[in-house]
């Protein structure tokens, strides 16, 4: 053993190999991504399964498809979707959106999902987290949080994709549904959603930093300083976006150069 | 070629069956013993947690069955885990094919979240799985425990310390990794398995 840490010892800085991840976010409307994509080089800009494959073939690191269909009887297509996503994409993918119960999370998984992110309903039921991770461990179960900064300095948690707000820092939510076994976080700030002005970096670093599952951060990245920032100062251990990839505006092996060269641990 | 991938109360199963069919390979999900006995290849995956599995398997005679298996038997993550000899994972006496010991994820450095979770290197390859595999690729990576290095070796990957990413030892090879969501990475490393 001596040996070996011998060897190894010119490897500096052990422990921190783990890449920082660039993960795309498709939203999925009836069994369609929603959100305008404008991309020349696949045939149907539409199809989540074409547009999810293409950005695993680029080096996308995780994808997370959100699932914004209204009514119930439409899950149904989720469901078969993912059974086609885990047949077409080989990385792996969280899938998310009105996520209410443990029968809910089966049907996702035995389909083929990796993760299932969990949202209102979880805040609701702060049970759910725990029955979820008993279930099928905490590695699959991500706590999504969409926060927005108030008048006071405080972020508070907001519900129902940011229409309702609550009374809760979004910090003693974090740390109670990690206690109950989430077993990653996706930070969405609301005040930097869709500004393309950079990531919330002081609400992530403080609760990467607090807590001891990874945190993604979401919102904000509109250029590649900004994901430099969000891994650097932010602290994030992943970070989400959208459109940028969508319309072409960040290209994901471009990214991950720029990300290198700043000293960032990302696959390449 | 038959393969067979072996059922039991873990997760993640399906996943493996859905990239053996991206690579051009069915495969047959049970845990009936004569189907796992006469395949050409076994593949023994799994997300969970040590105790819970091995009653699982112990209850059904699915212990007996793995630990005597004579054709390549390819365990990832937990299944890997399970080949071992200990897991410190709720003290569990695991199948003993590799003696590896199993431990927790120990630090005090800050910043470094247990579970590991997501793409890290694999280096020091050896063996035909790893046949056409660059040194210091990446794979995909969800534990918290993780097998010692040792002489069954055959792949390390540095987290906190560096540790064994991949175990091989007569037809036995486990890989801590997920090959199933490693990317094209993965698929290689599958498709060797298959060629052995």
């Amino acid at each position: 053993m001596r040996e070996i840490f011998a060897r190894k010892g010119a490897k500096a800085q052990l422990g921190n190999m783990l890449t920082k991840r660039i993960i795309p976010c498709l939203d999925i409307k009836d069994g369609r991504t929603v959100k305008g994509v404008n991309f020349e080089n696949i045939r149907d800009a539409g199809d989540p399964v074409e547009l999810g494959a293409f950005y695993a073939q680029q080096g996308a690191d995780e994808l997370v498809f959100l699932d914004i269909t209204a009514t119930v009887e439409k899950r149904k297509t989720l469901s078969e979707l993912v059974n086609k996503i885990s047949h077409h994409i080989n990385i792996p993918f969280t899938v998310g959106g009105g996520i209410g119960s443990v029968e809910d999370v089966s049907v996702l998984l035995q389909n083929g999902a990796d993760k299932i992110s969990v949202n209102t309903a979880a805040f609701k039921k702060p049970q759910l987290v725990a029955d979820l991770a008993k279930e099928f461990g905490s590695q699959c179960v991500v706590l999504a949080i969409d926060t927005k900064q108030e008048a006071d300095g405080e972020w508070y948690v907001y519900l129902n994709g940011g229409r309702t707000k609550t009374d809760t820092r979004c910090v003693d939510w974090a740390k109670q549904a990690v206690e109950a076994g989430a077993g990653e976080i996706l930070l969405t700030s609301m005040n930097h959603d869709g500004t393309k002005q950079g990531f919330a970096l002081d609400i992530t670093a403080h609760l990467a930093g607090l807590l001891p599952v990874p945190v993604i951060a979401s919102g904000g990245g509109g250029t590649m300083e900004h994901f430099v920032d969000v891994f650097t100062n932010g602290k994030a251990d992943a970070a989400l976006a959208a459109s940028i990839f969508h319309f072409k505006e960040i290209g994901i092996p471009e990214l991950k150069e720029y990300l290198h060269k700043k000293g960032i641990v990302v696959r390449q | 070629m038959k393969l067979v991938i072996i059922k039991y109360n873990a997760g993640n199963i399906q996943s493996v069956l859905y990239a053996l069919e991206r690579i051009g390979m069915e495969a047959i999900v049970t845990d009936d013993h004569a189907a796992i006995k006469s395949a050409d290849k076994v593949i023994f995956p799994g997300v969970g947690e040590a105790s819970t599995a091995m009653s699982y398997l112990k209850e059904r005679g699915l212990d007996t069955v793995i630990k005597n298996l004579q054709q390549p038997v390819l365990g990832i993550c937990l299944g890997m885990q399970l080949m071992c000899a200990y897991s410190e994972e709720n003290d569990t006496q695991c199948l003993g094919i590799f003696e590896e010991p199993v431990k927790w994820f120990k630090t005090n450095q800050p910043g470094i979240k247990i579970p590991q979770m997501g793409w890290n290197t694999i280096y020091d390859l050896k063996t035909g799985l790893f046949k056409g595999i660059k040194e210091n690729s990446y794979a995909y990576f969800v534990h918290g425990y993780y097998a010692a290095l040792g002489e069954h070796t055959i792949a390390t990957t540095d987290y906190i310390q560096p540790y064994s990413s991949a175990l091989h030892k007569n037809n036995f090879y486990g890989t801590q990794f997920h090959p199933e969501k490693s990317a094209g990475v993965g698929e290689q490393i599958l498709r060797n398995f298959i060629d052995l």
